[in-house]
């Protein structure tokens, strides 16, 4: 069988996005090696920032907040696009506008408005605002409301839920089991995709958790990288790294059971 | 006491009345089939049945409780529906076995009413494939195993073979009749195609506008319409609007036409006679000449339908004029552009008061 060629356009623009990507990778990994005191590559950047305590905890903190934020956003979202799709179809476009506002407002104006919101208007108790697992992470899931949305919204397009849904109920399941055994598993590919794209954001969110005074990932990275130049290209690519670790352990989580599931529309 | 009963049912949608007020009665058993044109309200009427819709007013009477207000899961009533309907994440089985699951069934129980069902429809070999592996004929299999699963009171199909291709749809039509059969289960068939709800109901309903037209057994459907819009939806029927002119007399188009359905009629009450196109017979007319009783004219066009052609004939009247289905081999000796005379026998056709009614156009698609 003949293999397809890549024409030489194509493969032209594919090495020039190859470079725009790899390059600066590179670039932040070779200047990570040298340990500034010679001209010899090392990895001591790297094991100072291994053995640093606060690295580990900033890290496990800001994956706990990505957990939480992919968890509280499938929990209020994917039950609400269910019932936009299947009742209120006439909402769609307002759902839509309204996943655009978190793109419009910047995170430095959200998160004033998220301070004054809780502690002057509805007086968010004490606990609520300093602990990063309650405030911070309402902001985070206003900040993935769109990719999570979005993301569902199309996987919720692929299946013909009207029907799935009318099947599952005449053969007796209720709403509950209808959503769990029938409308979830189908839409699983589109979860996860709203997943990884939290995961991202959370992983790299710096001026709602600066501003908000939290210490998480990122702040940390921001403070090596005013003291420690070689250690914090290091991070980045640390950092990097875990993000894409963190992606693929959720793809091959949620796949669980791939070999069974099929995607819906696949017919 | 009947089984299923539909009482004047009615269901609006704003400003648009979708059923009109539906009556119709099911004793266990039965197949019925509710047939028409796109739109006419016969998915509105099983969704209804089905409890993914609630009525204006009226009520679905199941041996003898109304559940117009019990929702579907627990009506007990198995769907197959127009679309692939299967689950994309489970396999055949799977699919099969999810009401039974469901319904919180022993593991055995569940294991063995599968491997039964899958048997059933003939696909006792695809337990573990997916719907994404299965052809469309297959799919609708399964899905009709999955909503017998359940032990329903009442099966529901909702044009199940309307994705299919021609033959497979023959083929599956014909199982779903013999499975009906086997079980006993009382069923409503909704359909647009009229050749797949004579061929295989017990009682078919009619419906048009939101009503229903007529209800009969397909041989009294075919043969005694009770109104113009059945007439033209059942099989190709030849339409002529006439004048009664004397006891057993008809005037079509300036001719005298004996039919026995005339008599007793007053005259020059304006009827609908119905001529099926089998019964017409055609003889090449010697000069063009039209005796009494007969209907002269010139041979439009040859379909051929296999053993039979069906020959339209120009009548000279400004309307639709007249079609005959003649034997393949005669109709090769009447050609096209021919002068022919048509006869049929006086007892074979049907006369419809037509009053001041309007008669009733239909899209070519929806029969």
């Amino acid at each position: 069988m003949r293999r397809p060629r890549i024409s030489l356009s194509s493969a032209t623009w594919l090495f020039l996005g190859a470079v725009y990507f790899v390059v600066p990778l590179v670039g932040t990994m070779l200047f990570s090696l040298q340990s500034g005191r010679n001209s010899s590559y090392s990895l001591s950047a790297y094991g100072t920032v291994v053995h640093d305590h606060t690295f580990w905890t900033t890290l496990r903190l800001s994956v706990e907040l990505a957990l939480e934020t992919i968890a509280i956003s499938l929990v209020l979202l994917v039950p609400t696009a269910y019932w936009v799709h299947l009742k209120l179809p006439r909402l769609k476009p307002y759902v839509e506008f309204m996943t655009i506002l978190p793109f419009v407002v910047p995170p430095i104006i959200l998160v004033v408005g998220l301070l004054r919101f809780y502690n002057g208007t509805v007086h968010a108790p004490l606990w609520y605002l300093e602990k990063p697992y309650y405030f911070l992470v309402s902001a985070y899931v206003i900040l993935a409301f769109p990719y999570v949305y979005r993301s569902l919204d199309a996987g919720f397009r692929a299946i013909d839920i009207h029907t799935l849904t009318e099947a599952s109920q005449s053969l007796g399941a209720s709403w509950r089991t209808t959503m769990l055994r029938v409308i979830v598993p189908n839409i699983r590919t589109a979860a996860l995709g709203g997943a990884f794209l939290t995961l991202a954001i959370v992983m790299g969110e710096f001026t709602i958790a600066s501003l908000a005074a939290f210490f998480t990932f990122p702040t940390y990275i921001a403070q090596i990288n005013s003291e420690k130049v070689y250690e914090a290209s290091s991070l980045s690519l640390i950092s990097f790294g875990i993000t894409w670790v963190a992606m693929l352990g959720l793809l091959l989580v949620g796949r669980g059971s791939r070999n069974r599931a099929q995607l819906a529309g696949g017919r | 006491m009947s089984h299923v009963e539909l009482q004047e049912l009615r269901r609006s949608f704003g400003d648009f009345e979708a059923l009109k007020g539906i009556n119709v009665t099911l004793e266990t058993g039965e197949f019925l089939s509710l047939l028409g044109p796109s739109g006419c309200g016969k998915t509105t009427a099983l969704r209804l049945v089905a409890g993914f819709d609630r009525p204006t007013s009226g009520r679905v009477i199941v041996d003898g409780k109304d559940v117009s207000g019990v929702p579907p899961n627990r009506r007990s009533m198995g769907m197959v529906f127009q679309a692939y309907s299967l689950f994309p994440n489970m396999t055949a089985a799977q699919n099969v076995e999810y009401g039974l699951r469901v319904r919180g069934q022993p593991r055995s129980v569940r294991r063995k009413r599968v491997d039964e069902l899958l048997e059933l429809v003939g696909l006792g070999h695809a337990t573990k494939r997916y719907p994404h592996q299965l052809s469309g004929g297959m799919q609708q299999r399964v899905a009709l195993a999955r909503a017998l699963a359940i032990e329903p009171k009442v099966l529901l199909l909702d044009e199940p073979l309307s994705a299919l291709d021609a033959k497979v749809r023959v083929q599956l039509r014909e199982e779903i009749r013999r499975i009906q059969l086997e079980l006993g289960i009382t069923t409503i068939y909704v359909t647009h195609d009229q050749e797949e709800a004579l061929s295989i109901s017990d009682r078919v309903a009619v419906m048009y506008g939101g009503r229903i037209e007529q209800v009969g057994s397909p041989a009294e459907m075919y043969g005694s319409p009770a109104t113009p819009f059945v007439a033209e939806f059942i099989g190709t029927m030849n339409r002529l609007v006439s004048r009664v002119a004397a006891d057993g007399v008809v005037e079509y188009a300036g001719r005298r036409l004996r039919v026995d359905a005339a008599k007793g009629l007053p005259a020059n009450e304006r009827v609908l006679l119905l001529v099926r196109p089998e019964t017409v017979d055609l003889e090449r007319a010697a000069n063009g000449a039209e005796t009494e009783g007969s209907v002269a004219g010139e041979v439009v066009s040859h379909t051929f339908l296999g053993a039979v052609t069906r020959i339209r004939i120009d009548d000279g009247s400004g309307g639709r004029g007249l079609t005959a289905d003649v034997s393949t081999s005669k109709a090769a000796r009447i050609e096209v552009g021919s002068r022919v005379v048509a006869r049929f026998p006086a007892e074979s056709a049907r006369l419809l008061s037509l009053a001041d009614e309007a008669l009733p156009v239909i899209d070519p698609d929806d029969q």
